[in-house]
């Protein structure tokens, strides 16, 4: 049955993994996101479905323990932010080479370093752009309220599963502290069939499975990343997700992904208010990144600001999808600063429509 | 193949079927190549191949997955305990180990070792020190010797700037989660004979989940030493052996 409960973001992100049936969650304590692992274990999935909670000595552990339990066929998550985001991207990138699917939560922070633990968008190019090493990308969904982070959960895992690749929900400080109405899904099983790839012990009269990301022949080892880049390729032919509100008549344009979209979406209305026809893009999945709705929009605007809680990051991709038709702005608020409404509709009249 | 000309009844030695057919790419006289037939032998003599999971490391090892007849996960560098704990907790019934060099062990991945043997998880970790980094071509390790010469310790290791070799086996057996650490060697058959009895006893202590066991194997680097494998079993004995004496650790109640 449905379910309706006021939740704090993080503590629904738990909650949704027990019920999108994940068999475990890996983890390490860090603001803002340590709810995550505090919910589970006082939840003990273990009792309810069967998952496992475990917490690792460090985040370069969590992530192998994931890679050791997808390796085995398993729905494996863990969550984290920022400065423990990037101890994990050795494991997500070994994980995107050995072509093993799991869920990894990113309740972003304000860095470099150790930054703040305000919320940021600053990890924006970590996430989207590689962040590990090597010619890998991860399927990115940013969502803007708690309500995207339950659903996300779920449909990260499916996605996971679907491509074998590591999915990244890239929440921030904001939607992981804060409390909103969320309808829960009901829960769902935990999957009991192993996939063919998963390491359960040899199977009789077959070869081993082995998981590795290590290829040591060039020749071979250019095949697999031709078949990572078919995959990936597939994925922005087939997982593009975006939003777009007042669009239709629209002769500006914002863009703005994750909970700088909510705020941006009052600037907008607030733009209306003053008879200036703009409309606001939300990219969903930042890789896959919607950029030939951008194009299409780019054609029929005379200005686009893109509005992030970083120093300019998803901008240079806005710039790449509108591809020189029209000028493309960039205002953000970073180290931990949230941009108010009036801010970003006085950058909008100052940057684009005075600009 | 060798089989087809030689009667059954003359058979006095064939290779375990959870070895496979692969050549092994171990440089002659290394002990890689002894353990892993011992540990293959001890997973078919327990019957328990189709229950078996491994975890090769980054290392010379590295390629272990050519070798064992039994699914297999390469882990990053140093992480095979972690990635061992996921497999294992997951997957509680099946038999899990690790096999991992010292330099994986117990430099980069002295963490994810100490805190896997505290939880006690119940998998085996195959150890193999030969006090230096053979796959990157002998640089030094944390077992690397007071004195020992490597190729970033040419003039030996000073143990003033370089600090003292780690005995990690003595340290994890202080840990509670800790079931079983014993140190053994393969290089000559009274020996491989003893490693393999604790090989089996590990798999056997990981049915009755009984916490971590630690099976350290002191081996030799022909390669990596700059000595003839005959050399480098002499020098294993005068040099290694004083320092990381053979013999059991820890043993359960």
């Amino acid at each position: 049955m449905k379910e309706i409960r006021l939740m704090k973001g993080n503590e629904a992100v738990a909650e949704a993994a027990i019920r999108a049936g994940a068999d475990a969650y890996f983890g390490y304590p860090i603001t803002p996101q340590s709810e995550v692992i505090e919910y589970l274990m006082a939840e003990n999935p273990e009792e309810r479905t069967g998952m496992v909670v475990l917490q690792a000595e460090s985040e370069i552990a969590a992530i192998n323990m994931v890679y050791g339990a997808a390796g085995c066929g398993k729905r494996a998550m863990t969550t984290s932010s920022g400065p423990g985001i990037s101890l994990k991207m050795e494991g997500i990138s070994y994980m995107a080479g050995a072509e093993l699917p799991c869920l990894i939560v990113n309740v972003v922070r304000g860095g470099p370093g150790l930054g703040t633990i305000q919320p940021s968008q600053s990890d924006y190019f970590q996430a989207v752009k590689g962040g590990g090493h090597g010619d890998y990308k991860m399927i990115v969904l940013a969502p803007a309220t708690v309500q995207e982070s339950v659903d996300f959960v779920k449909k990260g895992f499916d996605l996971a599963f679907k491509y074998r690749t590591p999915v990244m929900i890239l929440s921030d400080g904001i939607i992981g502290q804060m409390m909103e109405k969320v309808e829960l899904f009901e829960q769902m099983p935990r999957i009991k069939e192993p996939p063919e790839w998963a390491t359960i012990g040899k199977k009789q009269g077959k070869p081993p499975v082995v998981v590795t990301s290590l290829q040591l022949q060039a020749e071979e080892h250019e095949k697999v990343n031709l078949r990572l880049q078919a995959k990936y390729r597939e994925i922005e032919k087939n997982e593009v997700m975006c939003e777009a509100i007042h669009c239709e008549d629209a002769e500006y344009l914002f863009a703005a992904f994750g909970s700088a979209a909510r705020i941006t979406r009052k600037a907008m209305e607030m733009a209306r208010e003053k008879g200036i026809k703009v409309g606001l893009v939300r990219p969903i999945s930042l890789f896959p990144f919607p950029y030939q709705v951008i194009n299409q929009l780019a054609g029929q605007v005379k200005g686009i600001l893109t509005v992030e809680m970083n120093a300019g990051q998803m901008v240079e991709d806005i710039r790449l999808g509108a591809c020189g038709k029209t000028r493309v702005e960039h205002f953000g608020r970073f180290g931990g600063m949230v941009p108010s409404p009036d801010e970003i509709l006085a950058a909008f009249e100052q940057k684009i429509i005075g600009g | 193949m060798a089989e087809n000309i030689i009667k059954a009844e003359n058979i006095v030695f064939s290779k375990t079927e959870l070895l496979s057919d692969r050549v092994m790419h171990y440089c002659p006289g290394c002990g890689h190549g002894t353990t892993h037939r011992l540990l293959a032998e001890v997973i078919e003599e327990l019957g328990i191949q189709e229950e078996t999971i491994g975890v090769a490391p980054v290392g010379c090892s590295v390629l272990a997955y050519y070798y064992f007849n039994v699914d297999m996960t390469q882990a990053a560098h140093g992480r095979a305990p972690a990635v061992a704990t996921g497999i294992k907790r997951v997957m509680p019934e099946k038999y899990v180990f690790t096999y991992q060099g010292d330099g994986d062990l117990a430099a980069i991945g002295t963490a994810e070792t100490i805190h896997a043997c505290n939880r006690g998880e119940n998998f085996l970790i195959v150890f193999i020190n030969n006090g230096i980094y053979g796959m990157t071509g002998g640089q030094m390790a944390p077992t690397t010797l007071p004195g020992m010469k490597s190729s970033t310790s040419p003039r030996g290791r000073d143990i003033v700037s370089m600090g003292n070799p780690l005995k990690i086996s003595e340290l994890v057996a202080t840990l509670p989660g800790m079931c079983y650490v014993t140190r053994q060697s393969v290089h000559t058959p009274v020996n491989a004979r003893k490693a393999k009895r604790a090989l089996k006893k590990a798999f056997e202590y990981q049915k009755l989940k009984k916490g971590t066991c630690l099976v350290e194997i002191v081996s030799n680097c022909s390669s990596g030493w700059k000595m003839t494998p005959v050399q480098a079993n002499k020098w294993m004995e005068e040099n290694m052996f004083p320092f990381y004496p053979l013999g059991d650790i820890k043993v359960p109640e």
